[in-house]
């Protein structure tokens, strides 16, 4: 893929200013499917979980899942979004081979939430409110794979596969207003706004909220306007931007090429585009036009959906702390800097950390394990720090190094053991033999001997050369192997040394 | 027994209840008559002789263990092929779908099935439903058991031409602005579209969503009461039916029978469903029958239904709309025929295109464009919009007129069976052949028609319609078996006693009708 020409970033602002808008899709991690009783699993065989339904077969009628309906309405209120008292699915009518009705059951002109807000907080401290125009409810497609040709796209392909598992499954989309006065700040807000979203259908728990399995997907439109001019330029539409910071440097890419483009005389075109991860940079997909006509309509094969007032009042009841004031309550209450909250946050840690926390543990040990040794073996084995090891199991470990009984280097393999499956800290302990040797009488019997061994440096401690002592000390760790505390060894060095005098 | 063919399905109930007859006997019996002449009246597109007869072996068997069975159980009934149907080929009368059998049941031939009831096979249609004579059927007509040379009705002509030429004493229709009401009138048989929502539509080959209802088809009220109380009912598969409980169809028919069943009973006429444009013998027949009713204790009341000019054309707005969008599934990727586009690269939208133009017919085509373009952006509002006004307004001229009457009645159809061809070359002439039908279909009111008579120009069978409230099915049936009771009783005899004999012989050699490609 022949990479654009690009302006420079500073260049490209000074230029223009860049308008932002974002469709973000949540898939609900409900039991069934949006309107069938097909299991909503991800990763099952090929067209196992299909029916009738949705599979489109003849005769197939839809069924409205209640608990995508509750989740949709929770998820609104947390966008601070209007919950429509009459509400109704439309038909988007086109023709492709992943959409088994070829129309999607989605919603129109009457979706279940509206005129909703976000404030998000970039890492500068700047607040940014993002508007949000509406989440709507809507049917997944399925899955295509196209195979043969080189670029797994469908162009070149021999032939594609269709697996209708997706199929079916419920999606919000959520649709934001245009996004203005970013400027030099926009690839940051396209990637605080989504990292938002994902935060909240998390505190939720509508969603698995998993970007990488598709679970929350972001189309990210990008225009740019001369400066001093109102008049909105040409967007495009980046689909499928699937990890934050992927979304940001999509906005960025967008912005200096189309700026290159524009400033070289040319026109943006208005299109769809693939983003490519490896590379970086984005490429068109197909011309798109205002004028798509879905000759949508509404769905004449489902009823209204018409929640109470008394519901929705329940279920604005059961809406969790808002992530960001969540964040901010735990900043403090845990006094982190910024820079470490912000480690914590940025490694998806917030939630281990505050119940490693909870189990007993100070808050700076706990950030201190999660953020360090947890994630390098968690990178290292490239999962996720929170999949590795249970948080109640860290604060366990930082209980025993508070306690005396590990050093940081044993506690360090303990940890590993806790990973292999070998049992809690205290079993690992036990179990590989790891305790911290705090009979004093071992330790002198081997200090004494190591002092005897090197008797040029017992002399030397004797003269004061303090600092001589780590020879002795390190003679002692080894013959401990390790299972020892170095300071009590240290101290112990230096009163056998007069000791003997 | 030779006259078991002729029995209703109730008579047959009673025999096979008290054990004089078998359900293999009685099930062999209208297989034999199908075979004999079904080559003539071409009803069935597919029979299922051998699953027929296995599975009246099995309500037998359970009857003779003595397990208490439903009304119903161990009679056969025919299906209309619109509908899905696990064990035999369910094709809406479309190439399309040639040879595809579906992985499920509608929950109407579930329902059919579990109540015992003995499926002989699917019956011919106008494709998707989209016809009113079974000349758009990709597999040929259906030939009226009253005269081969002309239409059976439809969409549902092999439904009504199966009962009426006792192939089967019960069957399954759809009807969307007509197609179960107007195949009845024209080969005198009964046929009910129920209150929409009435009757699930789960494994109904969609051709309208909101139009689109099951019911029975059958060649007495009572037989199609007893069919009633067996398909109808909530659906949780089907997000628009109804959770009322209903009351027994077939008490209700029943309660008809009383004496002084039509004693103050208010019928409204409708005065734009009467008068100009319908036969002469047709309007006789009605008139007439106004005057038994009147003489029986009924209360005649002219109405006025002033929106109903609108009908048609609101309907034929709504319907290809909705149709356009239902119809999409069919691009060969999931199921039905697949045909490749000649030359060219085979992409999926070629191939879709390809399929699509060969597997629809000419009038599903026409109404696939027409819904196209109402729904496209820039007509939606002109198109689609209007005509849902429309239909508010039919449902409110609907409500007025049932502050004032009990039922409304009318001709079920403008005209006796035409003749093969005569409309095939203008679809406005087969349109309004729906005039009558259609109000209730936008308006969701059930409508009944049954045989009053045969217009005495041609000989050919007129249907009564009758129209009642949303979800007062049942005072169809005790009005419609009151009026049945006295027209049977004033002519003497039954409507299809009168009907030909198809003797076994009597082979139908005329050439096959097809259908003509691009008779706009």
């Amino acid at each position: 893929m022949k990479k654009a020409e690009l302006m420079d970033y500073d260049k490209a602002l000074e230029l223009f200013e860049p308008v932002l808008g974002f469709e973000v899709h949540v898939e609900l991690n409900t039991k069934t499917k949006m309107f069938c009783g097909c299991a909503n699993e991800f990763g099952q065989g090929a067209n196992t979980n299909t029916c009738p339904t949705c599979l489109g077969l003849p005769g197939g009628l839809p069924q409205v899942n209640a608990q995508a309906i509750e989740s949709s309405i929770r998820l609104g209120l947390a966008l601070g979004c209007e919950i429509a008292e009459y509400s109704r699915f439309a038909r988007k009518n086109y023709f492709y081979p992943d959409t088994a009705k070829n129309f999607q059951t989605s919603q129109y002109d009457e979706p279940i939430a509206f005129n909703g807000q976000l404030t998000i907080e970039l890492e500068s401290g700047r607040l940014v409110t993002v508007d949000i125009e509406r989440a709507h409810m809507e049917d997944d497609a399925g899955k295509l794979t196209h195979v043969g040709g080189a670029t797994g796209r469908i162009q070149g392909a021999d032939y594609s596969l269709v697996d209708y598992n997706r199929g079916g499954v419920p999606l919000v989309e959520i649709v934001t207003q245009m996004i203005e006065g970013g400027e030099a700040d926009s690839p940051e807000i396209g990637r605080t706004y989504v990292a938002a979203i994902r935060e909240i259908v998390k505190a939720l728990g509508v969603s698995n909220a998993r970007m990488e399995e598709g679970n929350v997907r972001c189309d990210a439109n990008v225009s740019l306007r001369p400066r001093g001019s109102n008049v909105l330029g040409t967007r495009t539409e980046t689909k499928n931007v699937n990890s934050l910071r992927s979304v940001e440097r999509a906005v960025r890419y967008e912005i200096q090429r189309q700026a290159a483009l524009l400033h070289a005389g040319g026109t943006i075109t208005q299109e769809t585009r693939h983003w490519h991860e490896d590379t970086g940079i984005t490429s068109a997909g197909r011309p798109k036009s205002d004028a798509d006509d879905y000759r949508y309509f509404p769905e004449p094969d489902l009823v209204p959906v018409a929640p109470s007032r008394e519901w929705v009042e329940e279920l604005r009841a059961t809406l969790p702390e808002p992530p960001a004031a969540r964040r901010k309550r735990l900043q403090a209450d845990w006094g982190f800097a910024n820079l470490e909250f912000q480690d914590v946050v940025n490694s998806d840690l917030l939630d281990a950390v505050e119940a490693t926390i909870a189990a007993g543990a100070a808050a700076q040990a706990a950030r201190k394990w999660w953020t360090g040794e947890v994630a390098r073996l968690a990178n290292v084995s490239g999962v996720s720090a929170d999949s590795l090891v249970q948080p109640v199991q860290v604060a366990a470990l930082i209980e025993l190094v508070v306690a005396g009984t590990l050093t940081e280097r044993l506690a360090r393999q303990v940890l590993e053991g806790v990973i292999n499956g070998e049992g809690t800290p205290l079993e690992v302990v036990e179990s590989r033999g790891l305790a911290v040797v705090s009979d004093d009488g071992a330790l002198i019997a081997a200090i004494d001997e190591a002092l005897a061994a090197q008797p040029d440096v017992l002399a030397k401690i004797r003269d004061g050369k303090v600092q001589a002592a780590g020879a002795v000390i390190g003679a002692v760790m080894k013959a401990m192997r390790g299972q020892a505390d170095a300071a009590r060894v240290r101290e112990l060095v230096l009163q056998r040394a007069g000791s003997t005098e | 027994m030779t006259d078991m063919i002729k029995l209703s399905a109730a008579t047959l109930s009673g025999l096979l209840t008290d054990g004089s007859v078998s359900s293999v006997e009685v099930t062999q019996a209208h297989l034999d008559r199908i075979a004999a002449i079904d080559t003539g009246v071409h009803a069935f597109l597919h029979v299922s002789g051998e699953a027929a007869l296995a599975a009246a072996a099995r309500v037998d068997a359970r009857r003779a263990a003595g397990e208490a069975l439903g009304p119903l159980a161990g009679v056969p009934i025919a299906i209309k092929d619109v509908l899905a149907t696990i064990d035999m080929p369910s094709t809406a009368g479309s190439k399309i779908l040639e040879g595809w059998i579906p992985p499920y049941d509608a929950t109407v031939v579930k329902r059919v099935r579990d109540a015992g009831l003995i499926p002989l096979g699917k019956t011919n249609m106008d494709e998707f439903a989209m016809g009113s004579s079974t000349e758009f059927s990709a597999y040929g007509p259906t030939h009226n058991p009253w005269d081969f040379d002309r239409i059976p009705g439809g969409s549902g002509g092999g439904s009504a031409a199966a009962v009426s030429s006792f192939e089967a004493p019960l069957a399954l229709g759809s009807d969307t602005g007509g197609s179960i009401r107007q195949p009845a009138a024209v080969t005198g048989s009964v046929g009910v579209k129920p209150t929409y929502g009435g009757v699930s539509r789960y494994g109904s080959i969609a051709l309208a969503s909101s139009l689109d209802q099951v019911g029975p088809v059958t060649r007495t009220v009572l037989d199609a009461a007893l069919l009633h109380d067996v398909i109808g009912g909530h659906d949780p598969l089907d997000s628009t039916s109804l959770t009322d409980a209903w009351p027994s169809m077939a008490a209700a028919a029943r309660s008809g029978l009383a004496d002084g069943a039509l004693k103050g009973v208010r019928v409204g006429v409708v005065k734009e469903l009467s008068g100009n444009g319908f036969q002469a013998g047709v309007a006789q027949r009605f008139t007439e029958t106004l005057a038994l009713l009147a003489a029986a204790g009924a209360e005649i009341v002219e109405v006025s239904a002033p929106n109903f000019e609108y009908a048609i054309a609101a309907y034929y707005l709504i319907l290809p709309a909705e149709a356009s969008s239902n119809l999409a599934r069919f691009d060969s990727v999931r199921f039905g025929i697949r045909v490749n586009p000649e030359g060219g690269p085979l992409t999926s939208e070629r191939v879709m295109a390809a399929t699509r133009d060969a597997g629809f017919g000419p009038e599903v085509k026409r109404r696939i464009i027409l819904g196209t373009y109402a729904l496209s952006a820039g007509y939606y509002d002109a198109y689609y919009g209007s005509a849902q006004k429309v239909r508010t307004l039919i449902q409110r001229d609907f409500d007025a007129a049932f502050s004032k009457v009990d039922v409304l009645v009318s001709p079920s159809a403008p005209t006796t069976a035409f003749k093969f061809g005569e409309k095939m070359a203008d679809p406005m002439a087969m349109y309004l052949n729906d005039v009558t039908t259609i109000p209730a279909n936008l308006a969701g009111v059930p409508g009944m028609s049954l045989p009053m008579g045969l217009a005495p120009e041609d000989g050919l069978p007129v249907g009564l319609q009758i129209m009642a409230p949303a979800k007062m099915d049942a005072r169809l049936y005790s009005f419609g078996a009151a009026v049945e009771a006295l027209l049977e009783a004033s002519w003497g005899h039954t409507l299809l006693s009168q009907a030909p004999e198809l003797a076994p012989t009597e082979m139908y050699t005329n050439a096959v009708f097809t259908s003509t490609e691009g008779a706009v």
